[in-house]
């Protein structure tokens, strides 16, 4: 598979984007993390509540490294869009503010969007929530580059 | 409370009995996420370690193949943790505040360590720097700076 460029249509993106995280990237697949919208640099990234990713054994409060690897994947995500196409790809650093605890039980949703794109480098923020986005979890900025070239 | 719930016991117990003990695999796999990792603390020379184990779900590019960096930013977190719980009197999961992750070099399919230094531990917040590398300590591949709130006492 020699062509990286996504497809102009948005259902092939999704389904591109998809199929990335189940083939390529397999810690995504084994955490169970889901994309689940996509916009022209935006990715909207699903972590469905499991046991296995718990960090605090006495409130079942998911730890924060699980937040920290849907954070780093929709970001990632959000800069190949914003490319629009796949490419070589590192995180560069990451900053997290944990705004609040997540409640047991419900998936966490990472909206990331990049929102700025030069030819090394890329920005991109994030929004964590569990439904309601007036109500984050997490916010999150990073920077990635592209190791290509 | 203790007699009639013998197993598993209150992690502020466990906490104090690894103190001691330091039978660390008990508290580490105590913690669902950390025993899914397959995150361990380990005496080295009398320095306390975190060591990440490698599996393949912890690769991140399958291309390269490299270590995804949620699971990097997750053992430099895991490592500061653990340093709270266990060198310190903090008997509770300490909640995160903020974490800021660098990535120095990607991470190959092999163990990773981290170390915790706890920078400044105040009555109510802990700050702690974290370092982790491969075959080389010298040579790290991430650091991190996360801010920590300590349960009251």
């Amino acid at each position: 598979m020699s062509d990286f460029t996504l497809p102009e249509d948005k259902a092939g993106r999704l389904e591109r984007c998809s199929v990335f995280y189940t083939d390529v990237v397999p810690h995504n697949h084994a955490l169970g993390l889901k994309l689940v919208d996509i916009g022209p640099a935006e990715a909207t990234v699903e972590l469905p509540y499991a046991d296995f990713l718990v960090g605090n054994p006495e409130t079942g409060v998911l730890a924060g490294g699980a937040v920290t690897t849907l954070i780093d994947a929709s970001c990632g995500s959000a800069v190949f869009l914003k490319m629009g196409r796949f490419a070589p790809l590192v995180t560069l650093d990451l900053r997290i503010d944990y705004l609040r605890p997540a409640r047991p039980g419900i998936s966490l949703i990472s909206v990331a969007e990049c929102y700025r794109l030069t030819r090394q480098v890329a920005f991109v923020r994030a929004l964590v929530h569990q439904g309601d986005k007036s109500n984050p979890v997490a916010s999150a900025q990073g920077t990635f580059m592209s190791t290509e070239g | 409370m203790s007699d009639t719930k013998p197993n598993p016991l209150p992690l502020a117990d466990l906490v104090r009995q690894v103190r001691k003990t330091r039978e660390y695999r008990k508290l580490t796999d105590a913690i669902p996420y950390t025993r899914y990792l397959g995150i361990g603390v380990e005496d080295v020379a009398g320095e306390m370690l975190c060591r990440m184990t490698y599996t393949p779900k912890l690769i991140g590019n399958s291309m390269l193949p490299a270590l995804h960096g949620g699971t990097l930013g997750a053992l430099l977190e895991s490592a500061a943790v653990f340093e709270l719980l266990l060198q310190t009197e903090t008997e509770r999961v300490p909640k995160i505040i903020s974490l800021t992750v660098d990535f120095l070099r990607s991470g190959k399919a092999q163990d990773t360590f981290a170390k915790a230094l706890i920078t400044r531990q105040g009555r109510r917040v802990a700050n702690v720097r974290v370092e982790a590398w491969q075959e080389d300590r010298t040579r790290p591949i991430t650091s991190a700076h996360a801010l920590f709130l300590l349960a009251e006492p």
